[in-house]
């Protein structure tokens, strides 16, 4: 069963529960009270979602787009739309933009263009906002996305479109002062934004999520955005309605639209929830696709139900036109191929590389690459430099993730960074130091900011002369004779006894150090 | 092609323009002149002339993604019909402050 059925089940208040639903495959049967035979209802979702672009500036003008500065800092006579201010291209947000496109296989047309969509709205000072209508600079793509009902297949999401637009301003009600005002900060006006559409290809919330996931996975990793919900660099309306088989005939529910999710979890919640209100209000009204338009409605996450919400417009008259105050963008295949090239790798590529290249399981490729593109950089830069990949895996895996879970810290603020562990490690690999004592200068190290040698020293661990290690051993060997017979008799496993021993007597001597000099010297006898 | 008067005030809606009875009446006939006047372009015979987007013949005008100075927070207020400390104040007329307000 998926978790659609139960999430529909539990999580409402609606009294789906009593119509003993059941799931099948991909699709969604619930019985019907008027008519014996069950009507087959399938899930329609497409997603909008926006990115905020990495940039440090605003897409049309120089003001900072940092999040969190006090209101209507960040501004200037462009975004606050003042008359006369005239709106010029940020290079980076295009260059983020085709990438972007790049990284969901879309198609990067030789031209797009700017127009102005219309509406009024208090946040929006121009009375425009400048987006891209009829020629995006990224056009047909598609994501490949995991399928969670055959482990290890993939299920392919069809990307429409992906446009740039300017964010608009943030409106406060103002509920303390009384009067009922809206409190405008125009900081964001202005901010780079993606616009990336699906086809309404997935089936499931659970499908859905896993878009998003993948979606977010791919924005991080490639640099593009920071993908905070929280700070709304990335936002999420989600379309969808059902396909009802009723007997033989076909019918679809009116689409709707669901804004103001605040989180991947709401998103499914927002879905499962329209399945149910959708089916219930279709046996009621017998309203279908043809009878009603699109409506949008907004999450209330505390009640988890959707709600009608009032239009920005009575209808959506936005009266797109081109914008003369900007010119078209043209890209050359040649930019398209030298951004292409900036590409790197997408997650799945990384996890498939990092086994051969290191000597790794693919099971632990997929824990380090899991962990991020952060932990990936420190592995590999690890693995480097001790020369020995299994190894770094086995100490990034154990103890700095370890660690870092225990202390609650992320990689790029590990104490321990990845040239101390290649060097440490690298000191094992020489033999000048032990497993063990390695492990008491790690933690030595995640607590004190020293480099490898000072922590050494720290620790009173010396390196230990060979001509007293030749002695050690002659002593061990001289008082157990029986190890140097099992050794010429072929056994040369025997000399393991011994490291226990000289351990005992001298903490830092290197265990494969005297077992080599340990078969040396009875060889030579 | 006479704008009729409920186009007018349809127009006026998505402005957020208050218009009396009067105002509609009179900018009708003005706004079908404006039309009229740029409807001379249908006149031209189009047939063989790719769509365009700009008469200027450059394109890519762009600029480095690099911090400028931009206004302080009271420049940016100084001339609002109302203001704060911070920020811009507006009458609560649309979306869900409206409806809170309702």
């Amino acid at each position: 069963m998926s978790s659609l059925a139960e999430h529909s089940v539990v999580g409402l208040c609606i009294p789906i529960a009593e119509r003993s639903a059941t799931i099948h495959s991909d699709q969604y049967r619930l019985p019907i009270m008027t008519v014996t035979a069950p009507n087959t209802v399938t899930t329609i979702i497409g997603l909008e979602v926006h990115v905020q672009l990495k940039t440090e500036t605003k897409l049309f003008c120089g003001c900072k787009t940092q999040f969190g500065a006090p209101p209507n800092t960040q501004v200037c006579p462009v975004c606050l739309g003042l008359p006369g201010a005239l709106p010029v291209m940020n290079d980076r947000a295009i260059e983020l933009a085709v990438k972007a496109g790049l990284a969901i296989n879309c198609d990067i047309p030789p031209m797009s263009k700017w127009d102005r969509k219309q509406y009024f709205y208090p946040d929006l000072p121009k009375g425009y906002q400048i987006s891209q209508f009829d020629l995006p600079i990224c056009g047909e793509g598609y994501l490949d996305i995991p399928d969670d009902e055959n482990d290890g297949d993939t299920v392919r999401i069809g990307i429409t479109r992906a446009h740039l637009e300017e964010d608009a301003g943030k409106s406060m009600h103002d509920e303390a002062s009384g009067t009922g005002d809206t409190r405008i900060d125009l900081n964001r006006c202005g901010t780079p934004l993606l616009e990336i559409v699906s086809e309404p290809d997935m089936r499931s919330s659970a499908q859905a999520q896993a878009y998003l996931t993948q979606l977010k996975a791919l924005m991080i990793h490639m640099g593009i955005s920071d993908c905070e919900m929280q700070e709304g660099s990335l936002r999420v309306d989600a379309n969808v309605n059902l396909h009802i088989n009723v007997g033989e005939k076909k019918i679809a529910t009116p689409i709707v639209e669901v804004k103001n999710m605040n989180s991947f979890r709401a998103v499914e919640a927002a879905i499962e929830h329209e399945v149910v209100r959708q089916y219930d209000v279709w046996q009621e009204t017998g309203k279908t696709i043809k009878e009603e338009p699109k409506t949008t409605r907004g999450w209330d996450d505390t009640k988890e139900i959707t709600f009608q919400q009032r239009e920005k417009e009575e209808s959506a008259d936005y009266r797109y036109f081109p914008d003369p105050d900007l010119l078209p963008v043209r890209i050359l295949r040649e930019q398209v191929e030298a951004i292409r090239s900036t590409l790197g790798e997408t997650p799945d590529q990384t996890r498939d590389r990092l086994p051969g290249q290191y000597g790794i399981k693919p099971y632990d490729a997929d824990v380090i690459v899991k962990s991020g593109s952060q932990m990936v950089v420190y592995f590999e830069r690890v693995a480097e430099l001790s020369g020995d990949g299994k190894r770094a895996s086995s100490w990034v895996q154990q103890d700095v993730m370890r660690t870092m879970k225990d202390r609650q810290i992320d990689v790029s603020d590990f104490p321990v960074d990845a040239d101390k562990l290649g060097d440490l490690l690298k000191r094992i690999a020489a033999g000048d130091i032990d497993n063990s004592r390695a492990k008491d200068v790690f933690n030595h190290l995640v607590d004190n900011d020293q480099s490898v040698d000072e922590a050494i020293q720290s620790l009173g661990i010396e390196s230990v002369d060979s001509s007293e290690i030749d002695a050690l051993v002659q002593e061990l060997l001289d008082a157990n004779p029986k190890i140097v017979e099992d050794v010429l008799s072929g056994n040369e496993k025997a000399v393991g006894a011994l490291i226990g021993q000289a351990k005992k007597k001298n903490p830092n001597a290197n265990p494969q150090v005297i077992r080599e000099t340990a078969l040396r010297i009875i060889k030579s006898k | 092609m006479a704008l009729s008067e409920l186009e007018v005030r349809k127009l006026a809606l998505l402005a957020r323009l208050e218009l009396s009875d009067d105002e509609v009446r009179k900018l009708g006939p003005q706004i079908d002149s404006i039309l009229g006047f740029v409807n001379q372009l249908s006149e031209l015979d189009t047939e063989d002339v790719q769509p365009m987007t700009t008469a200027l013949d450059v394109d890519n005008r762009w600029r480095a993604d690099v911090v400028t100075a931009g206004l302080s927070n009271d420049q940016a207020l100084h001339n609002a019909p109302s203001r704060d400390d911070e920020c811009f104040r507006v009458p609560a007329v649309l979306g869900t402050a409206a409806a809170k307000n309702a």
